[in-house]
């Protein structure tokens, strides 16, 4: 176990190191010039050539690579271009928003995944099955952030439960906080809670199948019982790797349900930042999203290993 | 034997509640992108004598603050959608399910290279990617499509891989090792068959999921541009007069899901009449 883990904690450094190279070769080829957007462009071309210097974006770019990586080992990732403040504090800010609301999300839609799936599954094609798949499969099908706008209109506006928009900040109190993230989380886990409950019961029915379910219900144990004691932890492969997938994507893919609910969360922190040519602030927050989904996927790896030894046996 | 089992395949299509209503609200969607093609009931030309009337006979479900047909808009949207889902799933599933079988195959570093070249590009979630590489290529249509079908490579590529390993710990494909069979040869007859019904549950959700990354793209203002009408750019247009007419932002909306839930209820029929095993099961 210990060299599988060896040789996954190589790899995942390897893809980071990959993965800075290609964000920072993407940021040089992006059009548009950091100074020029701070400047406007009725900037003078001094003043743009001065900003550039003092931003020391005039320098090689194998020397603020490495200045880069070498920072951020450190621990120091550097001033934002746009804003004139430490880009950790930027990342911070944004975080506070963007994890509580992908946690919030995910155990929304676990829940939902679970319950909806395996009860469809245990059911297979009865009509309890054919109509949570059509609510399922409703729910995948409605955009989230059209979605977010309906729950905005009836829940926001019509019977002012919560507010429409925005983030009042974590000194403000724990709950006034979670009820500006009921919305928003409610929009994204609908969408991700019926594409895990479909693959949920794709992936039970395909258990049920196996030859030591047969020899289970043969030897006289309940469907009940087969399924809590066999079939659910083998069915869960295919559900952890969507799970761990989804949950990646909730940390920088929630940019438009952020910007449905004026949200200032990682996503709108780049999509600004990219927008700013703040190269800077965009490198680091990429970067960090890469690490946790290099990481996620890693995580999914050991729990493949541990959930089914064949595929242990196998890798080692 | 060719002829009962064709005539299996079609009694199992005409059995499937799913594959039937999914297949008709696709072929209503086609027909709708087909006949747009020549024909629409208005015109989508801007024209500001004719902005926000109510539904009438002319205008089914009236227009739109610039004075354009809504059901003609909806109809020549249509033909947008079903080309962003088809041109990136089939980028996604070809590059993705080769590359996920031959990761299973082969092991070793050939495995190691794909899952991390696969974790690579899964480090840049699909609306972020699509973002930067609009950023650079510049807002677009195709420019969305090739984001979108780049982020299916490795969803298919890990879940056939995934899903592939798992196959290729079974006994009868070491009794096939073992009579000789090539693993090109088991790879074909024994581990593609056998993940074929994930894999089209999975091409389901991710044809649902490019067609609803293509409407939030052009929600963002960096997907299909102006003129050609895109569902997504429509919501995005809508919102603004929400409190003034609702119902513009609730057309593009219900057009988007109803073609998302027609196309993963053909994918679920499609895969108990492919899969007949699971229809006879209990």
């Amino acid at each position: 176990m210990s060299v599988f883990l060896a040789k996954r904690f190589i790899t995942l450094l390897a893809t980071l190191i990959g993965a800075s190279i290609v964000i920072f070769t993407v940021m040089e080829i992006l059009p548009g010039d950091p100074a020029l957007v701070i400047l406007g462009v009725d900037a003078t071309e001094s003043s743009v050539a001065a900003l550039t210097k003092e931003l020391g974006l005039d320098r090689p770019p194998l020397e603020r690579y490495f200045d880069w990586i070498g920072g951020l080992l450190q621990g120091e990732l550097g001033n934002s271009y746009a804003y004139k403040v430490p880009v950790s504090e930027l990342v911070q800010g944004a975080l506070q928003i963007t994890v509580p609301l992908a946690i919030l999300s995910m155990i929304l839609s676990v829940t939902i995944a679970l319950v909806i799936g395996l009860y469809a599954a245990a059911n297979h094609n009865k009509a309890s099955d054919v109509t949570l798949m059509g609510v399922s499969q409703l729910g995948i099908s409605v955009p989230n952030f059209w979605l977010a706008v309906l729950l905005i209109l009836y829940f926001a506006v019509n019977l002012k439960w919560f507010p429409p928009g925005g983030f009042p900040g974590w000194d403000q109190g724990f709950w006034k906080c979670i009820n500006a993230l009921i919305l928003p989380a409610v929009a994204l886990a609908t969408v991700q809670g019926a594409i895990l409950a479909r693959i949920t019961r794709s992936s039970v029915l395909e258990v049920f199948r196996e030859d030591f379910v047969r020899t289970a219900r043969a030897k006289g144990l309940s469907q009940r019982a087969t399924l809590w004691l066999h079939v659910l932890r083998n069915a869960m492969i295919p559900v952890i790797t969507v799970m761990g997938l989804q949950f990646a994507n909730l940390l920088a893919g929630t940019v438009v349900v952020e910007n449905v609910f004026y949200l200032p969360g990682l996503g709108s922190t780049v999509l600004k930042a990219i927008n700013n040519r703040d190269t800077i602030v965009v490198e680091n927050v990429v970067l960090m999203l890469a690490a946790m989904v290099v990481i996620t996927n890693f995580v999914v790896d050991i729990l493949y290993a541990v959930i089914d030894p064949r595929l242990k046996a196998h890798d080692i | 034997m060719s002829s009962s089992s064709s005539q299996s395949f079609i009694g199992r299509c005409l059995n499937s509640r799913s594959f039937l209503v999914g297949g008709v609200i696709t072929l209503f969607l086609l027909t709708c992108a087909a006949v747009s093609l020549f024909w629409t009931p208005g015109t989508i030309d801007i024209s500001i004598k004719t902005r926000f009337l109510p539904p009438s006979a002319d205008h089914w479900f009236g227009t739109d603050q610039f004075g354009r047909d809504v059901v003609s808009m909806l109809m020549t949207g249509t033909q947008n959608s079903i080309t962003v889902g088809v041109v990136a799933v089939s980028i996604g599933l070809f590059a993705g399910v080769a590359l996920g079988l031959l990761a299973s195959a082969q092991r070793g570093w050939t495995e190691e290279l794909i899952m991390r070249m696969s974790d690579f590009s899964f480090a840049f979630p699909a609306i972020l990617s699509a973002i930067m590489i609009t950023a650079i290529l510049g807002p677009g249509g195709v420019n969305s499509i090739i984001a979108i079908g780049i982020y299916n490579v490795p969803v298919f590529a890990r879940l056939t891989r995934g899903s592939a390993n798992a196959i290729w710990a079974r006994e009868y494909v070491m009794a096939a090792r073992a009579s000789g069979k090539n693993k090109f040869r088991i790879t074909i007859e024994h581990v593609l068959p056998n993940i074929l019904s994930i894999l089209i549950v999975q091409a389901t959700i991710q044809f649902a999921i490019a067609i609803l990354a293509e409407a939030a793209l052009s929600y963002l203002g960096l997907g299909t541009q102006p003129p050609h009408p895109s569902w997504g750019r429509m919501l995005n247009e809508a919102q603004t007069l929400m409190f003034l007419q609702p119902m513009q932002a609730v057309y593009p909306g219900a057009a988007i899901a109803l073609a998302v839930f027609g196309l993963n209820l053909l994918g679920d029929g499609l895969r108990d009449v492919l899969d007949p095993r699971l229809s006879r099961k209990r």
